[in-house]
């Protein structure tokens, strides 16, 4: 496929899974604010760091408030990463990608773009709850997903995209987990206090891994969740299973099963090994946000050896 | 539940599409009249609202030049049809072939011989001094000497009933996704009908258009590529929903390159030669070597390949001049020149202002003619005299002296009205009708068209650029109905 079209299949992908992970973040924190004991106020600012987005916000607003912070996570027009301009930006990669995507789905993003463009307008984070909104949003992502696996053959497309899929959501998962770091404790309590916990929890909901985590660990432990979030294959947002997901993919493109043959299999081959390779020990002793902050630089490297291989227009012309 | 009221809509000035002038229905429209009756005001306009609905969710929009980047519009698609009778339709057919088939020989000729300017059938300073005419395109020949691969004119109707044909399109027009898109819209709507009058169908359109392109290609399957300037362009959508009815590439100017004359895509998976380029960049983008020097749409060495026969370009380039409105006035004397007959679907007179005896009539009646650029299309560079304030009418005048070869004039022409939803109920509003001919190893038109509908009261310009909408167009299969 044209290498410019498979740009963007690959982003508009990223864009639909970034859009739904901020919706569920939005959510999860809201609803932690209600979960957490009195006298403990709630906890915006994490969201922030975590989705790297604290620096455009502090210019922006200043002081941190959780009807900002939802409005810029949300429908600001003036973030790029928000849910509106990742859905604005999916939409318009969706019209350059309409003869590849099936009706169907370009239906349901142009009805999902209506849907953020209305609520700008409407105002709609300010007036109702707006977890309804963010609910709306990702389960309008969910039926993305649903359609394109439904609907599009495994052809280089379908594999494009599940690439860039996969990448951004280790990439998300491995910015939830970092969240727990920029959370704070009362400093009465230790970590496993109860405190501790809804927080873990909550980080868990964030990445719809709640009810999967209970059915294989039981019981609730810093150490067990974020050993399923980063080393679980087969949990579907689990880092490693992220990546290997893109990595056979990405030779599904290429049609070699062995070792690489070019940048982009070298790099997500050699991320994918190193998760493999390690242990929740290590990542303990190396500590958390340390390892999560190496993986995302990495995840990062991978990203642009992708882009360098396949859609450079430049390259591929001074390849031939 | 409203009835929808007929009494106040008859109006005797213009011809009507559906009643005859005593106010009987005209027979092909009897069924669509009983059942508009039947829905009612308050249905019909409900129908109306979940049309336009399905137009936002398809994203069957366009971007209308002037306005800025990103601001999309719908083509505002009215859901009560125009219906043409199995005659009418017939005497379009013949007539709009009679005239592609003559305007193609024509472009060749003028790119080869130049016969017609030697017998002096049409005057060679116009056709030279066209803005359309491309001289680099000289000694060209297309494969089965075809130029104009893909056409559409527009036809109207005037008071006494007659279809004339008021311009040639023959680089590319757009609208044919809309004529498709409509269709499907209005079967949901109008099923039971639909199925009554035995329409006929247009959905293959594309496995035609397919065809015909891959009919030119040496080789065989063909690749295929529909070139369009952008995202950003108005036909965007078109250009997209052309390519994915196809099954062909859908590629831009920087998707392209040239090694050794031939046309490669880059890909995923290297370079990928191009047979077949469906081209919707406009002659003077598609080569910065051989045209517009600083354009970024087409492709720099693409017209050599073209010169060579390594890649095909449909519609080929320099087609303008045919559709050069000046040129216009001259095809009835083109067709029975090349094909000796008469013209079977006539033009509206025309007044040449490059020529005396016109140009001295137009400057005495511009207060009562239509005056158009030759070379502007989408309604714009133009002027209604009748509608038109005296100052307008000195404005044009001016122009038209500066530049005669740059203006025509014509009669105004009373288009005729088709019932229409507005919001006071059903309404006439003037509408024109767009055919699509396909050129292949055959001539193909497709049975059905866009009728374009003026949406303001009165209004007598249908571009979609200007408040123009459209309407679904039923051609009947079967005679007796």
């Amino acid at each position: 496929m044209l290498s410019r079209v498979a740009d963007y299949i690959y982003w508009m992908s990223r864009y639909i899974e970034r859009a739904e992970n901020y919706a569920r973040f939005c959510n999860v924190n809201f609803n932690l604010s209600l979960d957490l004991p009195s006298g403990i106020s709630e906890q915006w600012l994490p969201l922030l760091s975590a989705t790297g987005g604290l620096e455009l916000y502090t210019s922006l607003y200043g002081k941190v408030s959780k009807n900002k912070v939802v409005h810029f996570l949300g429908l600001d027009e003036k973030n790029p990463n928000s849910v509106y301009n990742s859905i604005v930006n999916a939409r318009s990669m969706a019209r350059v990608l309409r003869p590849e995507i099936t009706r169907e789905l370009w239906q349901q993003i142009n009805t999902m773009y209506y849907m953020v463009k209305n609520g700008l307008e409407k105002k709609i984070l300010l007036k109702k709850d707006p977890r309804l909104f963010f609910r709306n949003i990702r389960k309008g992502c969910q039926l993305l997903y649903g359609i394109f696996d439904a609907t599009i053959s495994r052809n280089e497309a379908w594999h494009f995209g599940k690439i860039g899929q996969c990448i951004e959501r280790a990439d998300e998962t491995s910015r939830v987990l970092d969240v727990k770091y920029h959370m704070l404790l009362p400093t009465t309590e230790v970590v496993g206090s109860p405190t501790d916990l809804i927080q873990w929890v909550a980080l868990l909901k964030s990445v719809s891994a709640y009810d999967m985590y209970r059915k294989k660990n039981g019981k609730l432990t810093p150490w067990g969740i974020s050993q399923f979030l980063i080393f679980d294959d087969s949990f579907p947002r689990a880092m490693l299973h992220c990546l290997r997901q893109a990595k056979s993919s990405m030779h599904a493109v290429t049609g070699n099963y062995t070792g690489y043959l070019n940048n982009a299999e070298r790099q997500i081959g050699m991320l994918t090994a190193h998760l493999e390779y390690s242990n929740i020990s290590e990542v303990f002793s190396f500590g958390l946000h340390e390892y999560l902050d190496d993986f995302q630089i990495r995840l990062n490297e991978a990203s642009t050896a992708v882009f360098s291989t396949f859609f450079s227009v430049n390259n591929i012309i001074k390849r031939h | 539940m409203k009835a929808i009221n007929f009494k106040e809509y008859i109006n005797k000035s213009f011809y009507d599409e559906m009643f005859h002038e005593d106010e009987h229905v005209r027979g092909h429209y009897k069924l669509l009249y009983q059942q508009l009756k039947k829905i009612g005001a308050k249905k019909l306009s409900l129908l109306q609202e979940s049309t336009d609905r399905a137009q936002m969710s398809l994203g069957m929009t366009f971007n209308v030049y002037q306005d800025t980047l990103g601001v999309e519009r719908i083509l505002h698609l009215d859901i009560i049809p125009r219906i043409i009778s199995t005659q009418d339709w017939q005497r379009i057919e013949k007539g709009l072939a009679q005239r592609i088939r003559a305007l193609n020989l024509f472009v060749g000729d003028i790119y080869g011989k130049q016969q017609i300017l030697k017998d002096k059938v049409v005057p060679k300073e116009l056709v030279l001094s066209s803005s359309s005419y491309l001289k680099s395109c000289m000694g060209l020949k297309p494969p089965f000497g075809v130029w104009c691969h893909i056409s559409g004119s527009d036809l109207i109707r005037d008071t006494d009933g007659q279809f004339y044909v008021l311009e040639d399109n023959l680089r590319c027009p757009s609208g044919v996704s809309y004529l498709l898109e409509n269709r499907e819209i209005l079967k949901r709507i109008f099923p039971k009908i639909f199925e009554k009058l035995q329409v006929r169908a247009v959905y293959d359109y594309s496995h035609h258009l397919r065809d015909m392109l891959e009919s030119f290609s040496p080789v065989s399957p063909a690749c295929i590529a529909v070139l369009s300037p952008g995202t950003y362009n108005s036909a965007y959508f078109e250009h997209a929903y052309l390519a994915q009815q196809m099954g062909a590439e859908l590629v831009e100017g920087k998707d392209l390159v040239l090694k050794d004359d031939y046309v490669y895509m880059v890909t995923t998976k290297g370079l990928l030669r191009v047979d077949v380029i469906y081209r919707r960049v406009d002659d003077d983008f598609l080569d910065p070597l051989v045209f517009k020097k600083d354009s970024l749409l087409g492709s720099p060495g693409l017209f050599r390949a073209y010169q060579k026969g390594r890649v095909v370009l449909v519609n080929a380039p320099g087609t303008g001049v045919a559709d050069d409105k000046a040129i216009y006035a001259y095809v009835p004397r083109i067709i029975k020149y090349y094909l000796q007959e008469e013209i079977l679907l006539p033009n509206v007179h025309t007044y040449i202002c490059a020529e005396d005896e016109d140009y001295k009539y137009v400057m005495e009646n511009i207060g009562k003619l239509v005056v158009k650029q030759t070379d502007a299309s989408g309604g714009y560079g133009m002027m209604i005299g009748p509608q038109a304030t005296k100052k307008e009418h000195a404005m044009f005048a001016g122009y038209i002296k500066k530049n005669r070869r740059g203006y025509i004039a014509q009669p105004v022409i009373n288009l005729s009205r088709a019932p229409t939803l507005t919001k006071n109920g059903i309404e006439g509003r003037h509408v024109d009708l767009r055919p699509y001919i396909l050129y292949g190893k055959e001539i193909k038109i497709i049975p059905g068209a866009l009728t374009r509908v003026a949406l303001h009261k009165g209004s007598l310009v249908v571009n979609s650029s200007q408040g123009g909408g459209s309407k679904d167009t039923w051609v009947l299969e079967n005679a007796s109905v």
